[in-house]
């Protein structure tokens, strides 16, 4: 199933709602505007509610930590919510768990942006 | 039919034709040659999914399986064959009573395992890449690169069947 991605916005924070594969190509790629898009609007506080993403190859872990790094340039935050089992293992075994802030709630991942 | 159920046909008719394959007394193998394409990514793992599944693996094994080819012909198509559309890459599976093995050829120039960076050390847990052999190894039972007889790095992974089907089971002495 192709990535699909919408954007919602709540107390100046956006919220994308991915649902699909990341993987090498569209999934990636779009992953990858999204962003970047968001960025260059301004928007600095990003979560990426993951619930309906359960799978991801390298490369989307790739484009996470571009979005996480990215977002850090511009003076500003990408969160994790909601992983899979698989996504969260997968995070796990590649010592990226730690790295991102994750969360399993949405209020939670609001709130942390203090 | 789809791209993807055209190039298939050849292991669908693999697999009618064959019973169980953890039942089966000899290995038995399907290659499959794939163009450089992204595509082929997608297909790659699709084929080795239907195989796995097909000779009993449980769904958690069929996923690190299916992601362990993924991440070799997209090592294959990016890095080996360098996204040269002219070159090939090299899908075989082979099947016997105990294991699994998969091997992704390419036609690039090779590589050593060993010179690839650990992704997991801290200075390389931001990188953007260089998490696929990572993967291969973590996901499977065994894990190894070769140079090929083309030249280019033959990735050889192994995923064992489970104790329950592991192999085939003797059958029951016959009494007089």
């Amino acid at each position: 199933m192709n990535l699909q991605a919408t954007a919602r916005e709540l107390n100046g924070i956006v919220i994308v709602d991915l649902s699909g594969r990341i993987t090498l190509g569209e999934g990636s790629a779009l992953l990858r505007r999204m962003v970047q898009d968001l960025l260059q609007k301004g928007q600095k506080k990003i979560i990426l509610n993951l619930a309906d993403v359960n799978y991801i190859d390298s490369s989307g872990i790739g484009e996470l930590v571009s979005g996480f790094t990215t977002a850090r340039h511009h003076g500003g935050e990408l969160k994790l919510l909601h992983l899979t089992k698989k996504v969260h293992d997968l995070l796990q075994i590649t010592k990226l768990y730690t790295v991102f802030d994750v969360k399993d709630d949405e209020a939670a991942a609001i709130s942390a942006f203090g | 039919l789809t791209s993807a159920e055209t190039l298939c046909y050849p292991y669908s008719a693999f697999l009618a034709k064959t019973d169980p394959f953890w039942m089966a007394e000899q290995t038995k193998r399907i290659e499959v040659t794939l163009e450089t394409l992204l595509d082929s990514v997608d297909l790659a793992e699709h084929i080795t999914l239907r195989i796995a599944d097909a000779a009993g693996f449980e769904e958690e094994d069929c996923h690190k399986i299916g992601m362990s080819v993924r991440e070799g012909v997209i090592n294959a198509y990016n890095y080996g064959n360098q996204r040269e559309r002219s070159k090939k890459i090299f899908l075989t599976v082979e099947l016997g009573p105990e294991k699994m093995v998969i091997r992704v050829l390419d036609q690039g120039p090779g590589f050593e395992a060993k010179e690839i960076p650990d992704p997991l050390s801290e200075e390389n847990l931001l990188r953007t890449s260089g998490r696929g052999l990572f993967l291969m190894r973590a996901f499977m039972d065994e894990f190894e690169v070769h140079k090929g007889h083309t030249g280019g790095a033959e990735l050889v992974m192994v995923k064992r069947f489970p104790k329950r089907t592991n192999g085939r089971q003797p059958a029951p002495e016959k009494e007089d």
